[in-house]
């Protein structure tokens, strides 16, 4: 009856949040008083999950998965699920995993509790705190079925370390027909992405047009962060779509955000919420933002960005 | 081809959100409600389906009879018939056992929702409706083409975007790019008469057991203010992000 969790991989390697749902997936087995067994599917080695609290990894290797499939994927997790007669199956916020994870509470026949904050406040009833209204108030929902599925807002929980080992295990589950096939991938794999990054450098309508994001970019290298923007900029055609952050756009929760020419509009708040610690770099003391953030700087990002990005330079040259 | 456009009935962007009877319900006191801007992206690309290649298009919402004004917008903009299923939405696994019913009895070639509701951010209606009705599924869909029964779709990715094909029946939970922004329609007066001779078809719920159970809300806490640093001293907020704040 252990807590299973599917610990997500790219290219072969497994990915920071599959840490952070182990870590996790840990702390409910904990409070359950089980083991932890991971599920992952074409992964390389997943050693290193022993130390965010995982005993056992079930490894799926199946060359007709090495696209990420929903209905495959959630098929695998199923199984997995059955095999170790887990109550509890823990996923990540990723896109892929948000994709995949009501078709596997279908499966399982399990309520589902998406973006979850925190470790559960209680298992009897099963109780979790999760973001609602787009992250301007929780939700605290209990979980009534007898299997749970559990998605984990990115970052939301870290990473907890834990000393121990996991033993792997070859898992070879039957996968039905996938109905979903890829035709091709365009994605930019030397960019940390949004869902993915610690650190989220964003910049609105007051950087005047696209040529000027030059320094957006440098300062999200030094950082190592992602860019993101604020709609009109990308309804302008500034800059892509998948950089949109808010409300409509993609959700940020990050630990660090920061904010240059941006006005702090409810819409745009909402979807950068979550994130822990915001900066804001408005030549306006009155933008929204100010209210919104813990840093503000009142300046000219013209000014002020370039500055900074030789401060952050000189910081990480120590 | 006949189409089902999902509609959720959600605060407007703009709205403050409290909470009543103990932080146990929704204050709707002075809220506007509209359709969800992910499935209204959703409703015009079934207009284009419809003016393009003939599709019939018919919006379901399941909920009680304070969401008909958001189903009469729906037909408004252009679609064909609405359908009511009485019943409070509580929870998305039964929302979408109510939906997987209509969409048997009424064999939908597609259905589009939306990624998720921008109040109870589940994103686990449409992918629930896909594993209860076998349909095949594509979430985050950004881009959709039908030709006979294939279908070729364009779904977000974390960082990027993937080009996929599949076959109807499909569901699609969808969001912008589906259509753009300028793309979507404001309802005219003609479509707004019209609206009130069309179909909205009140429907019995089934029996649905639900997966979860919403006990309470909490706001976030207060944040205190913000620490402002000058603009000639950026060595401060370095110093701060560090050491303060701990995340650089
Ligand atoms: C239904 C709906 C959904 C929406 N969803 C979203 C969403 O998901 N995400 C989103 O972002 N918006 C969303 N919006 C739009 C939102 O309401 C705002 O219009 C938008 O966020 C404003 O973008 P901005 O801050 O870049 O531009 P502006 O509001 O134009 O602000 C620009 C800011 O830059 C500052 N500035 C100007 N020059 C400089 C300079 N040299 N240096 C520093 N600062 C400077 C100005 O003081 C100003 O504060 C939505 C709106 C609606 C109606
Ligand atoms: N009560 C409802 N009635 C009809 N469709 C709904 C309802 N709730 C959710 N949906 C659809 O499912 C999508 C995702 O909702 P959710 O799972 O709540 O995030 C919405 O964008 C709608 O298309």
């Amino acid at each position: 009856m252990s807590v299973l969790v599917y610990t997500e991989s790219e290219q072969n390697k497994l990915k920071k949040a599959a840490f952070e749902v182990a870590s996790y997936a840990k702390a409910v087995a904990d409070q359950l008083g089980t083991t932890v067994t991971a599920v992952a599917i074409n992964s390389g080695d997943t050693s290193e999950l022993g130390n965010y609290g995982v005993d056992k990894v079930l490894k799926v290797s199946n060359s007709d998965l090495e696209n990420f499939n929903a209905k495959g994927y959630a098929d695998i997790i199923k199984q997995a699920a059955e095999a170790e007669n887990a109550k509890v199956v823990i996923l990540s916020s990723s896109a892929d995993s948000k994709y995949l994870a009501p078709l596997l509470a279908v499966g399982l026949n399990a309520g589902y509790a998406s973006n979850v904050v925190e470790a559960p406040s209680s298992i009897s009833p099963f109780t979790v705190k999760r973001s609602a209204f787009t992250n301007k108030a929780f939700e605290i929902a209990e979980i009534k079925s007898d299997i749970k599925v559990i998605g984990v807002s990115n970052n939301s929980f870290g990473l907890v370390e834990n000393s121990g080992s996991a033993t792997a295990e070859d898992f070879s589950p039957s996968i039905s027909e996938l109905g979903v096939t890829v035709k091709s991938i365009d994605k930019a794999t030397d960019k940390v992405t949004i869902a993915d990054a610690e650190i989220v450098v964003s910049a609105g309508r007051g950087l005047k047009g696209p040529e000027n994001w030059g320094m957006i970019e440098e300062l999200a290298d030094v950082l190592g962060a992602a860019t993101a923007c604020s709609k009109p900029v990308s309804d302008l055609g500034w800059r892509p779509h998948s950089e949109h952050v808010g409300q409509t756009g993609k959700p940020v929760a990050s630990n660090l955000y920061i904010a240059i020419g941006i006005s702090g509009a409810i819409q745009h708040l909402a979807g950068i919420n979550a994130s822990k610690v915001k900066v804001v770099i408005n030549t306006d003391p009155e933008a929204p933002f100010f209210k919104a953030a813990d840093y503000g700087v009142v300046g000219d990002a013209f000014e002020v960005v370039p500055q900074l990005i030789e401060k952050l330079k000189a910081f990480k040259a120590q | 081809m006949k189409i089902l456009v999902c509609i959720s009935h959600v605060p407007d962007t703009t709205s403050k959100i409290n909470f009543t009877d103990g932080d146990t319900k929704f204050d709707t006191n002075g809220v506007q409600f509209v359709i969800n801007p992910n499935d209204e992206f959703g409703l015009t690309r079934a207009m284009w389906f419809k003016e393009k290649q003939g599709a019939n298009v018919t919006v379901v919402n399941v909920g009680g009879a304070e969401t008909e004004p958001t189903l009469r917008k729906a037909l408004a903009i252009g679609a064909d018939a609405a359908i009511r299923i009485n019943t409070p939405a509580t929870d998305g696994f039964s929302v979408a056992k109510q939906l997987a019913k209509v969409i048997e009895d009424g064999g939908y070639d597609l259905v589009i929702a939306g990624r998720e509701s921008i109040d109870y951010n589940g994103g686990m209606v449409p992918g629930m409706i896909a594993g209860l009705t076998g349909a095949n599924f594509v979430n985050n869909c950004i881009g959709l083409e039908i030709e006979g029964t294939s279908a070729t779709a364009t779904r977000e990715i974390d960082g990027g975007k993937e080009t996929v094909a599949t076959s109807l029946p499909l569901i699609v939970g969808g969001q912008k790019g589906l259509v753009e922004e300028s793309d979507l329609k404001i309802p005219n007066m003609r479509g707004i008469m019209m609206a009130r001779k069309k179909p909205l078809t009140v429907l019995d719920p089934v029996d649905a057991e639900a997966g979860t159970r919403s006990v309470s809300f909490e706001k976030p806490a207060p944040k205190g203010d913000v620490k402002l640093v000058s603009p000639d001293n950026l060595d401060e907020l370095v110093d701060l992000l560090h050491n303060e704040a701990k995340v650089i």
